[in-house]
């Protein structure tokens, strides 16, 4: 079995002893780092990037794996925790997470992501070792309509985020787009709605946003309700693992995510960013049990979907950067670099000339998986304690956090300044009942959007029809259309029902 | 003609205004056409979309009946104040306003003026029990962002560092 084989040869180079030590090394500092508001897995690893440069190359690459999984699990906590999204997929696992927290049940949370994105991350491994290079052909076949197609899907599915109106969230969307396009236009050069500020050349940063719309928004509508009204934490909390009931629930739901999401790792540009939300979309669909918590609410669904989603995305993704040698996410541009510094070009070549290089990384991203598994269960407990702080001493915290955060990525205070913007932008939101989680997704895909858009038209000489005439395209569309179908459908029969009652 | 619901009337006529606006400075921009579309092509799109969404999510707020008119209510001023206060102190604190010759105070000062004004924007809040957060928080910080990350702030007010 040449599947057998190559794991074997992963294994055999990244399971030392020493190199083990560095992944739980690794681990434990992007955990510690990523659960700071603000600070992501990319900047996590570009902070310590520099302290694995004196490593040998496997021992480093694990040891960056390791802090990859750790800064990602961190990112998740403060979700979970404190509904502050430190990158674009905790935005999902913000939805429920932090609503299970709320209810006394951060631990089963934190425990679903945890174990959720293991399994996930298992399943990605197989693949990736298994279907690498068939795989491949199929990236090939998306051009840029099909891209600009599975977007739309994406957005459509991103309505099924919010829990009132349906305009209403796709007007989010288009806000987002919109908001995304604020900076220099790639193609021209034209600085477009910056109004002369340099910054705003740059474009808004998401961690701005994301910031100011979760984090103030949030803060100053809880405390506008009066303190014995606030229900920010109910202060018993219910068991820190899991109940049979809740591992019943979540099964399955991992079992899709994980599917999902490596399906869409694989594409190459921005596959695995839309895994999260696609994933939680899927789940929203599926019908619930009788009883169950819906979502929006606290569903456990509604975070071990998305998380798996992410961490199998993370891993298939490694196949367009081994194959086509494009990073996929940011994340993986880093590991790029670090795979320079030491020398090695990644693309194609890397797995037949370096075989014990590739399927090492490989098996090492799986040894930080586990890694993180086994640090982080036990520390569910401590985490937990943090709720237990009054919220008079939280907040404050949190305010300093994301000021601290927001400046630290680009050393500017117009930052601190933006994020003031959007907190008040982000209690008008709350003001005018408009959920916010679809904005960040159109937000984030805004700019790839008219890039894919441009280019299509461009090939197709202006004719609009190419999104048609192109079977995946076009069948990517019908999708959409069909998903919108399915999200209008029961409202057109809640009317009907009220009609009836008028009548 | 009654507001069914007020929420969704004024989210409506900001999605409009917004869209406008956003419609509006696209064709400052070159827009071009389909096959070379210019910087100004996606943005107009966008914000003619938006606009007529906002305009059915306005006309729906006037025509669909809501329970209890989804009344906006207060606005929580004093919350909403402190906390954009707090964070507007904070940034001018910590790295000064240059253009208008006010000097960088550094972080420590500035986390203890965001914890104090951040802190006012709740009832019944006590400045000893603030002292001893905002001085867990800055020697958290400390440690956390200048000790161990080796993040590039300035820490100290201009005239010690």
């Amino acid at each position: 079995m040449e599947l057998l084989s190559h794991l074997s040869i992963g294994f055999g180079v990244a399971f030392t002893p020493i190199n083990l030590l560095y992944c739980l090394i690794g681990c434990i500092l992007g955990t510690l780092i990523g659960v700071l508001p603000g600070i992501g897995p990319v900047a996590t690893i570009a902070m310590l990037l520099p302290a694995t440069y004196a490593l040998p190359p496997v021992s480093a690459l694990i040891m960056l794996a390791g802090i990859y999984y750790g800064a990602q699990y961190g990112g998740s906590t403060t979700a979970i925790l404190v509904n502050l999204p430190g990158e674009s997929s905790s935005v999902v696992t913000c939805i429920d997470g932090y609503q299970m927290a709320r209810k006394g049940r951060a631990g089963p949370a934190l425990a679903a992501a945890g174990l959720g994105s293991f399994f996930a991350g298992c399943v990605g491994t197989l693949i990736l070792a298994a279907f690498a290079p068939p795989l491949t052909e199929l990236a090939f076949k998306f051009g840029p309509a099909e891209y600009f197609a599975l977007m739309i899907l994406g957005l459509i599915g991103a309505v099924v985020l919010a829990s009132g109106s349906l305009l209403k969230a796709i007007a989010m969307i288009v806000l987002g787009l919109l908001l995304g396009l604020v900076g220099t236009d790639v193609n021209s050069g034209v600085a477009r709605f910056s109004f002369d500020i340099p910054e705003l050349t740059d474009g808004i940063g998401f961690v701005t946003i994301a910031m100011g719309v979760f984090g103030y928004g949030e803060i100053i509508s809880n405390l506008a309700q009066p303190e014995h009204e606030r229900e920010v934490f109910t202060a018993k909390v219910s068991g820190l693992f899991p109940t049979k009931e809740d591992f019943k629930n979540m099964t399955p739901a991992v079992l899709r995510g994980t599917f999902l999401g490596s399906a869409l790792g694989i594409l190459p540009g921005g596959g695995a960013l839309l895994a999260a939300f696609a994933a939680y979309a899927l789940e929203k669909k599926v019908s619930s049990k009788p009883g169950e918590v819906p979502f929006g609410q606290g569903n456990i669904r509604g975070v071990a979907a998305p998380e798996s989603a992410n961490n199998a995305g993370a891993q298939t993704s490694f196949i367009p950067l081994l194959t086509l040698g494009i990073p996929p996410n940011a994340v993986m541009a880093l590991m790029v670099g670090a795979m320079t510094i030491h020398n090695i070009q990644p693309g194609p070549q890397v797995m037949t000339s370096n075989p014990e290089l590739f399927w090492g990384l490989i098996a090492s991203m799986w040894i930080g998986n586990a890694m993180l598994v086994i640090l982080n269960l036990p520390l569910i407990g401590m985490w937990i304690k943090l709720l237990t702080v009054p919220y008079r001493y939280l907040f404050p915290a949190i305010v300093l956090f994301c000021a601290i955060g927001v400046y630290s990525t680009n050393n500017n205070t117009f930052d601190i300044w933006m994020v003031g913007i959007f907190g008040v932008i982000g209690y008008l939101f709350v003001k005018l009942g408009c959920e916010p989680a679809p904005l960040l997704l159109g937000f984030i895909l805004g700019p790839m959007m008219e890039e894919n858009l441009r280019r299509a038209l461009l090939l197709s000489r202006g004719d609009w029809s190419v999104f048609v005439t192109r079977p995946l395209s076009a069948g990517l569309l019908g999708a959409a259309l069909l998903l919108l179908v399915i999200v209008l459908l029961p409202s057109i029969k809640n009317k009907r029902e009220e009609a009836f009652v008028e009548e | 003609m009654n507001i069914k619901s007020q929420k969704d009337f004024f989210s409506g006529l900001m999605f409009m205004g917004v869209g406008v606006a956003f419609a509006w400075g696209a064709t400052t921009y070159n827009v071009g056409e389909g096959a070379r579309m210019g910087p100004g092509y996606f943005p107009l799109m966008l914000g003619i979309l938006m606009a007529v969404l906002g305009a059915a999510i306005t006309f729906k707020a006037l025509v669909v009946e809501t329970v209890g008119g989804d009344k906006i209510g207060k606005w929580a001023w004093k919350p909403l104040s402190f906390i954009i206060l707090a964070n507007l102190v904070f940034g001018v604190l910590l790295a000064g306003l240059p253009s208008i010759g006010i000097p960088a105070m550094g972080m420590i000062v500035a986390i203890y003026a965001l914890t104090f004004i951040s802190s006012m924007a709740e009832e019944g809040w006590k400045v000893k029990n603030t002292f001893i957060l905002a001085t867990v928080l800055a020697v958290g910080s400390y440690l956390a962002f200048v000790v161990l990350l080796k993040l590039q702030f300035p820490v100290w007010p201009f005239f010690i560092g």
